[in-house]
């Protein structure tokens, strides 16, 4: 950190390390002297003094459990493209990775709330053949309209989510055993619906949410070297820029308001310009080849909502406590059942909706539709930097931890590597990261076992 | 006192001297001398946090050598215990107050649990095997010897607690035990099972077993002790001989509690409004053995800005009384009647006792206090957590205000309130805990030993909060098991014992002696102070 909270001069021996200490004055008498019968007070915690004295600070918070996995996907990628001589980021294949790996993602969203809370599903894999066969059982053989099947499929995986949370939260069974056990039930379910063959083909509006793009709405536009390009694309790049920028821009306001530590606006500005040309260079790659694909517009919109549940609403920050601390969290007034009940109703529900694009995206519905699913789900979580102990995590890192395993995956087959190898890689990867994570922690001195 | 150190060191079976052993911030023992004879009953007696279980850990061998300075010699041979192994193999067998069994076995696989019996005579697979004959037939005569007939096949889990303390001592004995060390052995035994457990004491010194025994229970060391050392505060105060001298209750509890007053409390007039809270017959069963009554009967009343003590020594079922009241958040069989403000109310979840205005601030900051992997902020707003929300969503800007606005008041030390709260001191640890219920606005305070493991000056800024609070108009419970702290901040003290109420008494007439005496009161037993 090259720029700290500017500490308090009376502070002790901590303060060496401060940095600048440009604000730092007028707060001398916020060290209480004297207090204590026996003034007391001069323990060394006292020693990290604080300047939160009417101006506003700056700092470069610096989270490395939090921020080494970005790193490591920016570096994968990188490495990637070197081996594969730039054929990673070719527009095709961005457009691929982004569809091939959508299902993972919608599963990982739902699996990093499982995990935060403490728990664990094993049975997503399952529920993505079951919802996708029911969905084809509705629209293929019933000749059920698409939205409305669409939506029957949903509940179907709400109601599934229940009767596995019910048995969680409700009846203690632990989640591992519950959603074993739900791997097996709905992948019998699977077979029974389809009467063990695929059912298929879908409407066209169900293939086009899982493998279309968005038409091009206002033709297209020239990008000189780069070829033509979708202008509406572009623009939705650009739109999706703007409104982050503002977004943050407004956040970072109301926190200087609030005299709330920030990042230094250079600092802040070049986060934003990184998020903006990663954003740009992903959008004009994908207007080059064809538009953006829907479940990309589907992902977007998912990552939006479900960051602003786990950061802002009650629900998101219920989940935390119970997995932060179970009692203490019973103890502060946290209805514990009924949170854990309904993180398991909202995993079912996008289950299901895994379930609808795979199906779509294979135009059919298959008995081994999801098989090993809930693993890569699991590792995208932890990749992306939940804690084995419940807690911690973020909905970004689950997307960062899936994507990082889908380059590898892409980026593997292209240069032409064997399944066996790209297993192994995988597995690597996964064991780094959670050892990483470990390791972080034992260096900050908490213990691993609480 | 007479002291017992030196002397007669031939018959000394154990002699620990000069036993210095510190945590961060606290002296849990300062140059305690410890001398047992070889077959005697040997009691210690101290009050909470006196520092019996840890001399009895250094003893034992849970704090290994090095993490603790002074000699320990046994038989005539200095100790150097790594760990609990070691001392084991020298006969040290310490029994603690949490029984060590596990449920699901048998009573037999629990006494040669770490030692199994194996059979020597199968050459291929060489002592791997558990010889089951042998262990089960060792166990019954080990049974015997302890006069417990049961069947060793029989699971723990279907004996009773005092059956289970008999299978403890069992167990010990097949480790051919020379000094037992039994912690506060009957404090979960009804009086049949305790007297038998005393009776079996006395036996198995007859037969050349040394016992160290710890006990709350004066009546009891009275009763069995051929001496007893007191300590108080992390000091040896000394060692008495009831053969040799008139020791009775008294004397010994005024070697417990004798300590000079050098705490200082801040001033405060109090207040007191109307009443707030009364507790009527209030009976508590305990959640894991449904037939145990772990507080019987209990009343009190708190009136609007009073500070009122609970008093007890460990078992008494303060914290199990104050957890029972807040949401029944302890405790299943639960009866009696709760009156907030003169109405009766109902608070059977943590979210009603919140929304009739109780809080109950934990004993236990780490394991039922604190989210610590979780910051400043989100542990303070974490129970009122809805008055932050408009429609669902967490106004993040007015908690980190909240929180900041805590942290200056309290004087929470730290640069600011995005710090983790597990790297905090356990007296800013306090103070998060204690801002984040005063941030659900109760009017009813249970505070659980506020004062725990936190250093004299972060206590004093502890009591500068109590009665803010109570001059705010709140009513405080404030249990404690330090005598001082009580007298010093209470405006009147319930003393409790085996889940009794067993006195009320008001801080002008509040002595630690008075106190001492109600808190080891017998059930029914009034006794003249």
């Amino acid at each position: 950190m090259s720029r700290t909270a500017p500490t308090n001069a009376t502070g002790g021996g901590a303060n060496a390390a401060g940095g600048p200490a440009g604000s730092g004055k007028g707060t001398g008498g916020r060290l209480r002297k004297g207090n204590g019968p026996a003034g007391a007070d001069t323990l060394a915690d006292t020693a990290t003094g604080t300047a939160a004295n009417g101006r506003s600070l700056t700092r470069l918070s610096v989270n490395v459990r939090q921020s080494g996995i970005y790193v490591a996907f920016a570096l994968i990628v990188v490495l990637f493209t070197v081996l594969t001589g730039g054929d990673l980021l070719q527009p095709q294949n961005i457009s691929n990775i982004i569809v091939q790996n959508s299902y993972i993602l919608i599963l990982a969203i739902g699996m990093i709330l499982v995990i935060i809370s403490g728990h664990i599903d094993l049975s997503v894999g399952s529920v993505v053949g079951v919802t996708g066969a029911v969905a084809a059982w509705l629209m293929v053989n019933h000749d059920v309209s698409w939205p409305l099947a669409l939506l029957l499929t949903l509940v179907a995986g709400a109601a599934i989510g229940a009767w596995q949370g019910y048995w969680i939260a409700y009846f203690g069974i632990p989640s591992f055993i519950v959603t074993l056990a739900g791997m097996l039930l709905f992948r019998a379910l699977t077979l029974t619906v389809l009467g063990n063959q695929g059912i298929g083909p879908f409407p066209e509006q169900i293939r086009t949410l899982s493998n279309g793009f968005t038409s091009g709405y206002l033709g297209n536009i020239g990008l000189g070297v780069l070829g033509g390009a979708d202008l509406f694309s572009l623009l939705a790049g650009i739109a999706a820029v703007a409104g982050l920028a503002t977004a943050q821009w407004r956040a970072r306001a109301a926190r200087i308001g609030y005299q709330q530590s920030v990042d230094p606006l250079p600092v802040f500005l070049l986060k934003i310009v990184a998020a903006a040309a990663l954003i740009m260079a992903v959008t004009v790659q994908l207007a080059r080849f064809k538009n953006l694909p829907w479940v990309l517009v589907l992902l977007a919109a998912l990552v939006l909502g479900y960051t602003v549940l786990t950061g802002r609403a009650v629900f998101g920050r219920r989940i935390y406590a119970v997995g932060g601390n179970l009692q203490a969290a019973v103890l502060s007034g946290v209805k514990v059942k009924s949170v854990v009940f309904w993180i398991f109703v909202n995993m079912g529900v996008l289950s299901a909706l895994a379930g609808v694009i795979f199906a779509g995206r294979l135009n059919q519905a298959g008995p081994t539709a999801g098989n090993s699913f809930e693993l890569d789900a699991i590792a995208a979580a932890f990749i992306g930097g939940a804690a084995v102990q419940g807690g911690v995590g973020k909905v970004v890192g689950a997307i960062t931890g899936g994507l990082i395993m889908g380059v590898i995956n892409n980026g593997m087959s292209l240069i032409g590597a064997p399944s066996e190898r790209v297993m192994l890689v995988k597995g690597i990867v996964l064991l780094a990261a959670v050892a990483f994570d470990v390791w972080t922690k034992r260096r900050a001195g908490s213990p691993v076992l609480r | 006192m007479a002291h017992a150190d030196g002397g007669e060191a031939g018959d000394d079976i154990l002699a620990m001297r000069g036993i210095t052993k510190t945590f961060p911030g606290v002296n849990a023992l300062q140059d305690v001398n410890l001398t047992v004879r070889r077959g005697e009953i040997h009691a210690i007696c101290g009050e909470n946090g006196a520092g019996k279980s840890t001399l009895m850990k250094v003893l034992s061998g849970v704090y290994p050598h090095g993490s603790y300075q002074g000699d320990i010699s046994f038989d005539g041979e200095p100790c150097r215990f790594a760990g609990i192994g070691d001392s084991e193999a020298r006969g040290i067998v310490i029994i603690h107050q949490e029984l060590a069994l596990c449920p699901q076995l048998s009573i037999a696989e629990n006494i040669f649990l770490g030692n199994e019996q194996t059979s020597g005579r199968r050459r291929f697979f060489g002592k791997g095997l558990v010889d089951w004959n042998r262990t089960n037939h060792e166990a019954a005569r080990l049974l015997e010897r302890v006069g417990l007939p049961e069947n060793p096949v029989t699971p723990i889990a279907d004996l009773g607690v005092g059956k289970q303390q008999l299978v403890e001592i069992a167990k010990a004995l097949s480790k051919r035990v020379r000094l037992l060390i039994l912690d506060e052995p009957t404090a979960a035994l009804n009086d049949e099972d305790s007297a038998h457990l005393l009776d079996l004491v006395r036996g198995l010194r007859d037969e050349g077993i040394t016992a160290v025994i710890i006990s709350h229970k004066l009546n009891e060391v009275l009763a069995i002790a051929d001496r007893v050392s007191i300590l108080r505060d992390g000091r040896m105060i000394g060692t008495l001989d009831p053969s040799a001298e008139d020791v009775t209750e008294d004397r010994i509890i005024s070697g417990m509690v004798g300590r000079d007053l050098e705490h200082r409390f801040p001033p405060r007039e109090p207040a007191v409004g109307e009443e707030v809270l009364r507790v009527e017959d209030w009976t508590v069963h305990s959640p894991t053995q449904h037939d145990r009554v772990v507080v019987a009967g209990a009343g009190l009343t708190l009136r609007r800005g009073e500070i009122v003590g609970l008093a007890g020594l460990m078992g008494a079922g303060r914290t199990e009384l104050a957890m029972s009241l807040f949401g029944r958040s302890y405790g299943t069989g639960i009866s009696g009647r709760l009156y907030k403000d003169g109405r009766e109310i109902q608070a059977r979840s943590v979210r009603e006792a919140i929304r009739h205005g109780i809080a109950y601030a934990t004993e236990d900051r780490k394991r039922y206090g604190l989210n610590l992997i979780e910051d400043i902020k989100r542990n303070v707003s974490a129970a009122g957590l809805p008055r932050l929300a408009r429609r669902g969503f967490v106004d993040g800007n007015e908690e980190y205000r909240v929180a900041e606005g805590y942290r200056r008041e309290m004087n929470i030390k730290a640069p600011d309130v995005a710090r983790e709260t597990g790297k905090l001191s356990g007296g800013n640890q306090q103070k998060v805990v204690l801002s984040k219920w005063i941030f659900t606005d109760p009017d009813v305070l249970i505070l659980d030993e506020p004062t725990r493991g936190i250093d004299v000056g972060a206590k004093f800024e502890i009591y500068t909060i109590i009665n803010r609070l109570a001059d705010e108009g709140k009513a405080i419970l404030l249990i404690s098991s330090e005598l001082p702290e009580l007298i010093g901040m209470c405006d009147r003290v319930y003393t409790m014992a085996a889940g009794r109420i067993t006195g009320e008494v008001a801080r002008a007439d509040a002595t630690q002696e008075r106190l001492m005496h109600l808190m080891t009161k017998d059930k029914e037993g009034e006794r003249v102070p």
